[in-house]
């Protein structure tokens, strides 16, 4: 049995906290939350020059070749530093989408410089509130060109390319098209969401130019694979943030004096801290899986990514809001940064799908694999 | 990353799966046997051809394996019908590391094989009246008697007393120094004049603990563990051992059986695992289930490379206990009126699994640290938080508020 991380994944871990307590602490966060900025330019470059973005791009598109464990491993730290950065969606969504539906001439286009970092891609697939549908969809495309509203796009702002899943009257009912962002077709509204640190766009198409991404009626079955794909990721960002959440209550209870003694000391505390550290130690353990079934491709994979998700998700809003109660009223304040993770936390939980949503995936996932 | 066996632990598992195959009794074997004939029968069996115990040394009726080892060989003898062997738990698991721990040479060689071979069956004596998660306040005292101890007072919780042929024990020697500081840990023949044992009737109907008194029980100072005054430091050798034993505990309800109970029963028009509120419980659960599984690997991934797990393993018994209660309870409402029925003859497809699951789990969440102690468990020993403060520290047994 050697169901654990590899010596270079633990060196990259170690590497990636550092760098981003170096270039990401809450100071950096706070900035982007508390200015015009919509997210933290310079920290980008850094990450891209380290070769983040191009983790597991092939070689030969001008990535790195690795594997999705390196992949975790970095968003669990990016979690950590709940980083005012577009990773989930340029790599996690956009990047994966062109790797996994991209014609050879397009993944030559757009992947070399999606992997220096150059531009920044999003995903653009719900419309409307509830549960998306491929029956529901009502951006569609006219020979070449998307009309059509994606009411809640994250990192729109500052990407120059989006993938984007519009309705098709073929297949499962869904296509899939790359379009460029900066052109007439494109209108993009700022709005305002619960967590600022990154930025959201009302995307409208009206006649976009853009190019078909895979094939033709096949958008929705490509999409439940990317996002079963990007799960896993997001499960690994969501836990480095209820970790990092553990450790600031952790560390308030300890040094928070109530009654002459450590708040740290009460049971009501403790059981508090008990708790939330068995939801990560459970949800890290689903991660793993997850990250094993995305690495080998495994069969497993709807039901690890779902269970991974699952798990963080509960996790990540259970860290994030006790964490604020564990500091009383100062954890209510805008000066502590207890909110940065109560944000990111409901951000990252509803951007590829719900808590809800993710479970009716696992029960259907269980039930076929117990079928089968 | 992978879940595949090192070239050395794949060549262990064929030798004791080729052993097990070998060597595991027949159905004809065990033929009028009752479960303890067929317990002791099945360890013997073991032990001669060293298969018991393996993670002792061999001189005291191991084998010198290492932890992946043993599981490895649980796996195994998991996939054959062998006979079940849990009255040596106790003796196995908690009285021989303490043993292979403080007991001297001799004794060591006298009961450690006789434990591996299943030919002594040991019970544990901690647990009082006024002592349960606060152990070290127990009465039971001990008073000595030229080279003998005289032991008057009351042990309680204490599983298989009445088919023991040991006890490991712990009693007050001193009640005018501080509570930990006046315990003294010995071992003690059940069969001794004085020693009356009496069964505990549990809210389940099943009788698995009793109650044991001592009247004059009088033990030889040679079988006192440590020092005089140093049974709590013996007795923690013991209880890290318990915590690890009750903590590999699953068994009850799962969620595979609570999904096929969901595709049989109806909720409105619908089967029930269409219902969405059930799928969305069913999913926290699965995840939950999950979680314990891949956390149980990656301990045996630290074993596997050597590493020795911490108290993080109290996290099993801590969630799986509360989350087969949970799934019981809901399992019965799922079932309406029939849920209440806990009758063997009218429950075909699952035994009445959920129902005597939902007897048995409030002992569970108490046996071997309740849900709170682990609780501070992990927030004291893994997260290094401080303790509650205590009123008794520092201060004389007997001058400790008590309440009775």
């Amino acid at each position: 049995m050697n169901f654990e991380f590899a010596e270079e994944q633990m060196m990259l871990r170690d590497q990636a906290r550092g760098l981003l307590q170096d270039h990401c602490p809450p100071a950096v966060v706070r900035r982007v939350l508390d200015t015009d900025e919509l997210y933290a330019a310079d920290l980008w470059r850094t990450m891209a020059e380290m070769g983040w973005t191009a983790t597991t791009i092939p070689e030969e598109y001008g990535g790195l070749g690795l594997s999705y464990l390196e992949l975790a491993v970095i968003a669990e730290e990016l979690g950590r530093a709940a980083a005012p950065v577009p990773f989930s969606s340029s790599v996690y969504l956009a990047t994966e989408a062109l790797m996994l539906a991209g014609s050879k001439a397009q993944k030559a286009e757009w992947l070399p410089k999606l992997a220096s970092g150059e531009i920044v891609a999003t995903f653009a697939y719900a419309e409307g509130g509830g549960q998306p549908s491929a029956d529901r969809l009502e951006t569609v495309a006219r020979k070449g060109q998307l009309s059509g509203t994606k009411p809640v796009v994250a990192d729109a702002p500052i990407a120059q390319v989006a993938v984007v899943v519009a309705a098709s009257d073929k297949g499962d009912g869904a296509t899939m098209y790359l379009v460029p962002l900066d052109q007439d077709g494109v209108t993009l509204e700022p709005i305002a969401t619960v967590d600022p640190t990154r930025p959201h766009a009302h995307l409208v198409l009206n006649n976009a130019d853009a190019e078909r991404l895979g094939a033709d009626g096949q958008g929705w079955r490509m999409l439940q694979s990317i996002l079963d794909r990007a799960a896993v990721l997001f499960a690994w960002e969501q836990l480095g943030g209820s970790d990092a959440c553990l450790d600031m209550a952790k560390e308030y209870a300890l040094g928070r004096y109530a009654f002459g003694r450590p708040i740290a000391s009460y049971q009501a505390i403790k059981h508090k801290l008990a708790d939330m550290y068995v939801k990560n130690t459970l949800a890290r353990s689903n991660a793993y899986f997850g990250a094993w079934a995305l690495n080998t491709n495994a069969d497993e994979l709807p039901l690890a990514a779902a269970t991974a998700r699952v798990g963080s998700t509960q996790a990540y809003y259970y860290a994030s809001k006790e964490n604020i109660q564990t500091h009383g009223g100062m954890g209510y304040t805008w000066e502590f940064d207890c909110q940065f993770y109560y944000r990111r936390s409901k951000l990252l939980a509803v951007a590829i799908g719900s808590e809800h949503l993710w479970q009716e995936k696992l029960i259907k996932a269980a039930r076929s694999a117990h079928a089968a | 990353m992978d879940f595949e066996d090192s070239a050395a632990e794949a060549q262990f598992r064929t030798e004791a799966r080729s052993w097990l195959k070998a060597n595991v009794p027949s159905r004809k074997d065990l033929e009028g046997l009752d479960a303890m004939a067929r317990a002791k029968r099945w360890q013997k069996t073991k032990a001669d051809a060293g298969w018991a115990c393996i993670r002792w040394p061999a001189e005291y009726g191991g084998r010198d394996a290492n932890a992946i080892q043993q599981v490895i060989l649980n796996q195994e003898e998991a996939k054959v019908d062998s006979p079940e062997t849990g009255v040596f738990s106790i003796g196995q698991g908690m009285a021989a590391p303490t043993l292979m721990t403080w007991a001297n040479e001799d004794d060591k060689r006298r009961f450690l094989p006789r434990l591996a071979s299943g030919e002594d069956i040991w019970c544990q004596l901690f647990s009082e009246p006024a002592g349960g998660s606060d152990l070290a306040a127990l009465r039971t005292k001990a008073e000595k008697d030229g080279d003998e101890w005289v032991i008057n007072g009351q042990k309680i919780w204490t599983s298989g007393a009445h088919y023991s042929d040991w006890g490991i024990l712990v009693v007050r020697t001193d009640p005018t120094v501080a509570k930990h500081k006046g315990l003294t840990y010995f071992y003690v023949d059940m069969k001794s004049p004085g020693i009356e044992i009496k069964p505990i009737r549990q809210l389940s109907g099943d009788a698995n603990f009793n109650e044991v008194y001592f009247t004059d029980v009088r033990i030889p100072d040679s079988q006192r563990l440590g020092e005089i005054g140093q049974g709590w430091q013996v007795s923690l050798t013991t209880l890290m051992n318990e915590r690890a034993s009750i903590g590999a505990g699953g068994g009850g309800v799962n969620f595979n059986a609570l999904a096929e109970l969901a595709e049989t029963v109806h909720i409105g028009d619908d089967l029930a695992i269409e219902d969405s509120a059930v799928r969305s419980k069913l999913a926290s659960w699965y995840v939950q289930e999950a979680g314990l599984k891949y956390t149980a690997y990656r301990t045996l991934s630290a074993l596997s490379r050597g590493a020795i797990p911490g108290p993080e393993n109290s996290i099993g018994k801590l969630v799986g206990a509360v989350k087969s209660q949970d799934m019981a309870s809901f399992a019965m409402d799922l079932l309406e009126q029939e849920g209440i029925v806990r009758d063997k003859a009218f429950d075909d497809q699952f035994g009445a699994l959920f129902q005597d699951t939902y007897m048995a789990i409030p002992g569970l969440r108490i046996a071997g640290g309740t849900d709170e102690i682990m609780a501070n468990i992990i927030a004291e020993r893994v997260l290094g938080l401080p303790q509650e403060p205590r009123m008794d520290k520092g201060i004389p047994f007997n001058e400790v508020p008590t309440g009775s």
